[in-house]
């Protein structure tokens, strides 16, 4: 978790907590800052409290204790027009009765901005999200996605340095959201402002972020760059809920030169990494994407434990093969292999032998 | 031409591919629509036609066997043959003579003189006096009749006979908004001692716009607690809202005249709590303000309820976009809330106002001789007067005003715009 009192914090959450009745806390001691420019991604499942924690950020929720800060201010007690944070709706929240340039030069009029000036951020904003020529039309007339660049158009055109969107891809199709991924990060990079994300799409998290928020139950698993999250999950539930992942249950045996033995349930040894484990009879939840486990024998080094395996299934999928097996007693045990000339496709029914580098696997919290 | 594959014409095959379940779409509304025409349009359209067309002076029905007589015959020839503004000479009051005859014979003068009694007040008297004698009258009958009561030679007796030798006619529109023909036939205003019609209308209106404003007042914060309120506490204001629509008209009404009238509750309290002296009690009661508060109340939940509709619709993320983009709370709801609740409001108001500029029972119990509306006077003229001309021709008016405020809202903000519930 990040230090909560970073010199260069643009946005800061300080020991944050947040209940709705009382009884329950939605959001545990969240402590979180970011530096200005970057484009931070909260991700959960829905009830983890991302968004209540975006939220607080707009100011449309109180935080019941501790302390918010924007720019080293603290903004606890400033009502949400004077914040001047854009945000983004996950429905867009496009006014539906005034037309395009009228939504996009509604923040600009109240800022008491003359005419003239309103028409021309205007033209510019619109040309930058590629919507130059709608100005005149009705956000019903808009698609789906041609609504989504107008409300981004309309969070940026009063130059807002920070920018809240609250799952804004969610209602676009495959193809468009990923269309809109890029077209975000690259207008967030160009303009340099710093985006706080809230997303339950881990792709959409992975592709866009700078640094990824895992939430869960209120807390954040885990902070870190999408990389890092992906190939170094702290705990079982960044694992699980990062990208696919094959889970094995089991005790430390033995832990020697940073590689821990451990003994699995339904039996076999295997090499892992020790990341939440200390000692040898701990209980631990091993985890290895599918992509690093390695059948060919000739690439595995000599002294690695290998497990035997039943192929149950085979599955073509263009890219990449997709096999799932039988492994000490779990038959849920996938591997993924690029779809190469010299690639083996498993014959179900067939045994073979699995096995990875010990780094690729990473003893857990049970 | 499309065809379908063996060649028949796409548009026929298509007809008859859905001409069983128009059919019997068309039966399934049937009833009602039947319901509509017999319960509904018949009458109505009988009621307008009654205002411009009033039999009285020209045909008598036997109700017994059911045969028409058409009477005042020779009377309403010699109008034909003389034009506006000729004096009665012999030959009419012979016309006028014979016609009594008639009239008598088939025990009809009362139904001719109430039918000129409508244009000049007192006149039917002098039909039932002159048809009982009618039989013994002599010529010159000019004198004869006149000798009767000197009363026949007024020209505006003449002018309203002359009126209504012809059944059709637009005079109960006239009645209706306080004018009347003049002796030569043109078109003037009513003694100002006896014009009610014109100003009932303006009070309507006005007393029905006063309710419209103050229900548009009072409804709207409860609409937008209730759309905004969780669902457990917006169902339990709803039941509030929707309480007095369970309960008799008039037992909300009858409990309006105890909490206002002078020794009603609302005024106790306040002698009682020493707001009031004894002797200066107010007066809530059998005047406008009597009407103007049970209507209100009784109306509000029309009201309330397109609102609410239309505001439980509005997704909060409008406004807190608002807010986000710096505008204050005001501005939100000024510029952005708002303008999403004018179907509800325009719904509401027709709503209200259309109800109230017909309501009847409340300022009938209530309104007291200031608090009645221009239903009371028709009712009267239907119940009491038996003027039903009259009162077809005040309904009719109504109709049209409100059909005209309809047509208004339409061009102003749009009927589609219109949301009820």
């Amino acid at each position: 978790m990040a230090d909560s009192h970073t010199k260069d914090a643009f946005v800061e959450f300080d020991r944050v907590q947040k209940s709705y009745d009382g009884e329950n806390l939605v959001v545990k001691d969240l402590n979180l800052s970011l530096p200005k420019g970057e484009f931070l991604t909260m991700l959960g499942p829905s009830g983890s409290g991302k968004t209540t924690c975006l939220m607080m950020l707009a100011g449309f929720e109180t935080a019941t204790h501790g302390d918010i800060r924007l720019d080293g201010q603290p903004i606890n007690n400033i009502p949400p027009h004077k914040r001047g944070i854009g945000m983004v709706f996950q429905n867009y929240a496009l006014f539906p009765h005034m037309t395009v340039a009228e939504n996009l030069s509604f923040p600009l009029e109240v800022r008491k901005m003359p005419k003239t000036e309103r028409e021309a951020k205007v033209k510019h904003v619109l040309e930058l999200v590629q919507m130059g020529e709608f100005g005149g039309r009705r956000p019903a007339q808009l698609s789906g996605g041609q609504q989504q660049r107008i409300a981004l158009a309309r969070a940026l055109v009063f130059e807002a340095e920070l920018v809240l969107m609250d799952e804004p891809l969610g209602a676009l199709d495959k193809q468009l959201r990923e269309t809109m991924q890029f077209e975000i990060k690259r207008i967030a990079d160009d303009l340099g402002i710093t985006v706080v994300y809230v997303t339950h799409d881990q792709t959409e998290a992975l592709t866009m972020s700078d640094r990824v928020a895992v939430f869960e139950d209120g807390r954040i698993q885990q902070l870190a760059p999408p990389d890092e999250l992906y190939e170094s999950p702290q705990n079982s539930f960044v694992a699980q809920f990062i990208g696919e992942n094959n889970t094995l249950e089991g005790t430390v045996k033995e832990i020697k030169n940073g590689i821990a033995l451990v003994q699995l349930d339904g039996g076999g040894l295997i090499d892992c990494k020790p990341v939440n484990v200390t000692k040898a009879g701990e209980r631990t939840r091993v985890s290895i994407r599918p992509e690093r486990v390695e059948f060919n024998k000739d690439r595995l080094s000599a002294e690695a434990h290998t497990l035997k395996a039943e192929v149950l299934e085979f599955i073509y999928m263009g890219d990449i093969f997709r096999t799932r097996l039988r492994v000490a007693g779990k038959d849920d045990f996938v591997i993924k292999s690029r779809n190469a000339p010299d690639q083996v496709r498993l014959e179900p029914g067939s045994e073979v032998e699995i096995g990875w580098l010990a780094e690729d696997c990473r003893a857990l919290d049970a | 031409m499309l065809t379908t594959v063996d060649g028949k014409p796409l548009k026929e095959a298509l007809a008859h591919a859905q001409s069983r379940a128009k059919r019997r779409a068309f039966l399934l509304v049937l009833p009602l629509l039947a319901f509509i025409i017999v319960s509904f349009i018949f009458p109505i359209g009988q009621m307008l036609y009654k205002s411009v067309n009033n039999t009285g002076f020209t045909i008598s029905k036997d109700f017994g066997t059911g045969v028409s007589t058409p009477i005042m015959t020779n009377l309403a020839e010699w109008f034909e043959e003389n034009p506006q503004g000729t004096d009665p000479d012999e030959t009419a009051y012979a016309a006028l003579a014979a016609d009594l005859v008639v009239l008598r014979e088939l025990k009809a003068p009362g139904q001719a003189g109430t039918r000129i009694n409508y244009e000049l007040s007192g006149s039917r008297s002098m039909f039932t006096k002159a048809a009982r004698k009618a039989k013994k009258l002599e010529p010159p009958f000019k004198e004869a009749i006149i000798d009767l009561d000197e009363d026949w030679a007024d020209p505006s007796l003449w002018q309203a006979m002359r009126t209504a030798s012809i059944a059709v006619t637009v005079n109960f529109y006239l009645a209706a908004l306080d004018r009347k023909r003049a002796d030569d036939g043109s078109v003037e205003m009513v003694p100002e001692n006896r014009q009610v019609y014109v100003t009932l209308f303006k009070r309507t209106l006005i007393l029905s716009l006063m309710i419209t404003v103050i229900c548009f007042f009072l409804a709207f914060p409860i609409a937008h607690l209730m759309a905004t309120l969780p669902m457990r506490k917006s169902n339990l204001l709803m039941i509030l809202v929707l309480l007095p629509f369970w309960t008799s008209l008039l037992v909300r009404t009858t409990s309006w005249m105890i909490v206002l009238q002078s020794q009603g509750v609302l005024n106790d309290a306040m002698v009682a709590t020493g707001i009031l002296a004894d002797e200066n009690r107010i007066q809530m009661m059998y005047n406008q303000t009597g009407t103007v508060i049970a209507m209100t109340h009784i109306l509000l939940p029309f009201m309330v309820l397109p609102l609410y509709s239309v505001m439980s619709m509005i997704n909060p993320s409008y406004v807190r976009a608002a807010r986000s983009m710096g505008a204050t709370s005001w501005t939100a709801f000024r510029r952005i809330y708002f303008p999403q609740t004018v179907p509800g409001i325009g719904a509401g108001a027709l709503l209200v106002f259309i109800l109230s500029v017909g309501y009847y029972i409340t300022p009938a119990l209530v309104g007291g001789a200031d608090g009645q509306l221009i239903s009371n006077l028709i009712a009267f003229h239907m119940t009491k007067s038996l003027n039903w001309s009259l009162a077809a021709a005040l309904a009719a008016i109504l109709l049209g005003a409100v059909l005209l405020l309809y047509w208004l809202y339409d061009r102003l903000i749009g009927i589609d715009n219109l949301k009820l519930g």
